[in-house]
């Protein structure tokens, strides 16, 4: 991690991470602590975390491709509704619609690319955009959980189920 | 948990007992070398006991799809034994349940290797 910056409310964090594994993991803990601070049950803190995790894999691996002297910036902003997270890297960039649909007859051996269904499956919302380096920002987020109703624990695919038709379209 | 993969025999199964997160560098990467030596050996009905992996990241998942390939190109068999809450949801949603032998009893899983 070469650069964090936190304000003082602490509803927006912005970390740079270099293109290496241990960022992976970083990246996951951080928006963690956001998200249980933030309110969110244990199921979702999940879903988050995961989403986290295959956003910084998918700019450290596909965006980066591993080199070293690239970055990959990490924002994360924490507002009254929802929790947005943007994972910027530094690559040539991605269309969606060119992503094949890992549920697809002839994807299921695949022994890749799980990564972008995964954060759709788990977010209420995501997409990929131009990022200010030139590579992908990836902006996906999570609704808070209302007070004096936390969000569901024991619900598999919140929000995702009715994501995963759409990949690959 | 501690990242940890050892192997034990289930007559002519090998049952290979996984704990820890099977995500990208060490879990994926020590999945991949265990079910590489265990190929190595021979060893192609293999019964993966994942009772005490509590977390599979695409990475992981992308491992285990290698690993179930690997062995069937061998002739063999890679089946799945107490999957977690989570890990359950997760093969669910990639549709791999529908891949995957799944199994929630140790000898049943084992008598079901042809």
């Amino acid at each position: 991690m070469t650069g964090q910056r936190v304000t003082p409310e602490s509803k927006h964090l912005e970390v740079t991470l270099e293109t290496e594994v241990e960022s992976v993991n970083l990246a996951e803990e951080m928006c963690l602590r956001v998200a249980e601070a933030a309110g969110f049950g244990e199921d979702e803190c999940y879903r988050i975390g995961m989403s986290v995790r295959e956003g910084v894999i998918n700019a450290f691996h596909y965006g980066n491709q591993e080199r070293p002297g690239k970055k990959i910036y990490l924002v994360v902003d924490l507002t009254q509704d929802k929790m947005t997270i943007h994972v910027v890297d530094e690559g040539k960039g991605f269309n969606l619609r060119d992503v094949p649909d890992p549920l697809a007859e002839e994807n299921l051996l695949s022994t890749s690319g799980r990564g972008i269904f995964l954060m759709r499956a788990f977010m209420d919302e995501f997409d990929v955009v131009p990022g200010r380096t030139g590579g992908a920002e990836i902006i996906m987020s999570k609704k808070l959980p209302r007070p004096g109703n936390p969000s569901p624990n024991g619900q598999s695919g919140s929000g995702g189920q009715s994501a995963a038709p759409h990949q690959g379209t | 948990m501690i990242l940890r993969a050892t192997y034990r025999d289930a007559g002519p199964v090998t049952v290979l007992d996984m704990s820890g997160r099977i995500t990208l560098g060490d879990g994926s990467a020590l999945l991949r070398k265990t079910l590489h030596e265990l190929l190595e050996q021979k060893r192609i009905r293999i019964l993966l006991n994942l009772a005490d992996v509590d977390y599979i990241d695409s990475s992981g998942i992308g491992e285990l799809v290698s690993g179930y390939t690997s062995v069937k190109n061998r002739g063999g068999e890679l089946k799945l034994l107490h999957l977690t809450k989570k890990v359950h949801d997760l093969l669910q949603i990639t549709k791999l349940y529908t891949v995957f032998d799944v199994y929630s009893d140790e000898q049943i899983a084992v008598r079901s290797f042809r």
